[in-house]
C-alpha cells in the first residue's frame, strides 16, 4: 500500500495505576529479503526493524521485528497508567523512514 | 485527524458483528455459531481457527480495516472528468449503500448480464465519473468494494435468481457441478460432499462467499472473491479464468445464492 497508516487504539483517559490495553496496527508489506520476483532476482528486505513506545519522551515499551513477522504488523501491549501525557508510537523502516503516532492520555 | 476520525466512524459503524459467538453448549461438546450458521449453511467463520476469529471480531485487528479508511478515502474523493465523488451521488455509503453488499451481484439491463460489485463500481467510474477504471485486485479497488461491502456488515444475503437472472444462475450452477482441471474435479466435490473433512491437513469450508473480500492471511493482504475462485481452479489443475470474466461472476451469483441467510461478514479474516 502507497501510504503507510499508522493506527494506534489506546484510552483516553485511565484511573491512577489502572492496566491499560493499547493496540497498534500498521500497513506495510514486511517484505522478507527471501523472495524472487517473477524474472528470479531477489526482492531486498524491507521491514519495519524496531517499535518504540515513549511516555513523555521516556521509553515506556520496545519491540524489535525480525524478517518472519508477517505484513501489516499488530502489536498490542499493557501499560500502567502512573502518569498524563503524550505517548509516541515510533516504527522504523529498514528504508529508513520512520511513522510516528501520537496519543494524549489523561491519568486521574 | 481527519484520517482518525473517519477511521472511528468505521469502526463504530461495523460494529453489528460482536465478539465472542462461538461458545460451546451445556453439554460442552456443540458449538453455537449464532449467526454465522442458518440451518445446515455455515460461514467459513465457522471453520476458522480461534485466533483467527479473534482478528476477525476486533475491527481495531482487522488488517482489512487499512484497505477500508482507503475506501472511505475514494468515497470522497472527485476524480475524473465531471469532478465528482462516489458521495457527491450516492451521499453517505452508510445509508446509501446499505443492502448492496447483501444483493450483488444483480442483473444489468444494459449490459445484459449479471454485474459485480467490482464492476458496478468501475462502471460508475467509467460512465458516470469519466474516469479510469481501477485495475482488479488493485489496492484500490479492494477498498472501495469491501468499504462499500461492509456498509451491508450483518444483514442477510440476499441475492435475487429470480427473472432475467435466472440463466445466469443456472449457468453458475453448471459450472459449480462441472468436472475441470486436470484432478478433474467440480466445485461440488469439495464443498458440497465432503465439507467438513480434511484435504491433507486443511479443514473443508463450504466455499461461502459471504466474507469477501477477505484478508488473508497466506495472501498477508485483501483479495477479492475471484483471486479466490482462481486461486481454487489453479489447485485443481484447471486454467483459471480472468478475473470478472462472466463464468466467475455467475459462479459468484450461484455461490452467493446458496450462502443466502449468512451475515455479511466483509471484510473477514481467513487462513
Amino acid at each position: 500500500m502507497a501510504k503507510i497508516r499508522p493506527r494506534v487504539k489506546a484510552p483516553k483517559k485511565a484511573a491512577m495505576g489502572e492496566i491499560i490495553e493499547i493496540k497498534t496496527l500498521i500497513n506495510h508489506a514486511m517484505e522478507s529479503g527471501q523472495r524472487k520476483d517473477s524474472s528470479g532476482n531477489p526482492i531486498p528486505r524491507r521491514i519495519i526493524n524496531r517499535f518504540d513506545v515513549a511516555l513523555n519522551g521516556r521509553q515506556v515499551f520496545s519491540v524489535d521485528l525480525f524478517p518472519s513477522i508477517s505484513a501489516n504488523p499488530y502489536v498490542a501491549f499493557f501499560l500502567k497508567a502512573e502518569e498524563s501525557g503524550d505517548l509516541t508510537f515510533t516504527w522504523h523502516d529498514d528504508d529508513g523512514s520512520v511513522y510516528e503516532e501520537t496519543k494524549s492520555i489523561e491519568v486521574a | 485527524m481527519n484520517t482518525t476520525r473517519k477511521a472511528l466512524g468505521l469502526l463504530a459503524a461495523s460494529a453489528g458483528l460482536t465478539a465472542g459467538v462461538a461458545m460451546a453448549s451445556d453439554d460442552g461438546t456443540r458449538i453455537h455459531w449464532g449467526p454465522y450458521m442458518v440451518d445446515d449453511k455455515r460461514s467459513g467463520y465457522t471453520y476458522a481457527g480461534a485466533q483467527t476469529r479473534a482478528m476477525q471480531d476486533d475491527d481495531f485487528q482487522n488488517p482489512a480495516f487499512l484497505w477500508l479508511e482507503r475506501g472511505a478515502d475514494i468515497w470522497e474523493t472527485a476524480a475524473g472528468e465531471t469532478g465528482q465523488a462516489c458521495v457527491d451521488c450516492h451521499g453517505d455509503a452508510d445509508e446509501g449503500m446499505a443492502g448492496v453488499g447483501a444483493r450483488y451481484p444483480v442483473y444489468f439491463e444494459d449490459w445484459g448480464k449479471m454485474m459485480n460489485v467490482e464492476q458496478r463500481i468501475n462502471w460508475c467510474r467509467e460512465t458516470q465519473m469519466q474516469a479510469e477504471p481501477f485495475a482488479w485486485e488493485s489496492e484500490d479497488l479492494l477498498g472501495i468494494t469491501a468499504f462499500v461491502k461492509n456498509q451491508s456488515k450483518g444483514m442477510p444475503v440476499n441475492v435475487s435468481i429470480d427473472g432475467p437472472a435466472q440463466p445466469f444462475w443456472e449457468q453458475g450452477k453448471a459450472f459449480y457441478e462441472q468436472r475441470r482441471g486436470q484432478l478433474d474435479l467440480a466445485c461440488t466435490h469439495c464443498h458440497v460432499d465432503h465439507e467438513g473433512t480434511l484435504i491433507r491437513a486443511e479443514t473443508l469450508s463450504q466455499g461461502q462467499s459471504n466474507g469477501f473480500p477477505t484478508y488473508r492471511l497466506k495472501w498477508q493482504t485483501l483479495g477479492s472473491l475471484h483471486r479466490r475462485f482462481r486461486g481454487c481452479n489453479r489447485n485443481i489443475r484447471a486454467e483459471p479464468y480472468p478475473y470478472g470474466a462472466d463464468e466467475y461472476v455467475n459462479l459468484e451469483l450461484y455461490v452467493a445464492w446458496r450462502g443466502n441467510g449468512l451475515p455479511v461478514e466483509s471484510p473477514s479474516v481467513r487462513k
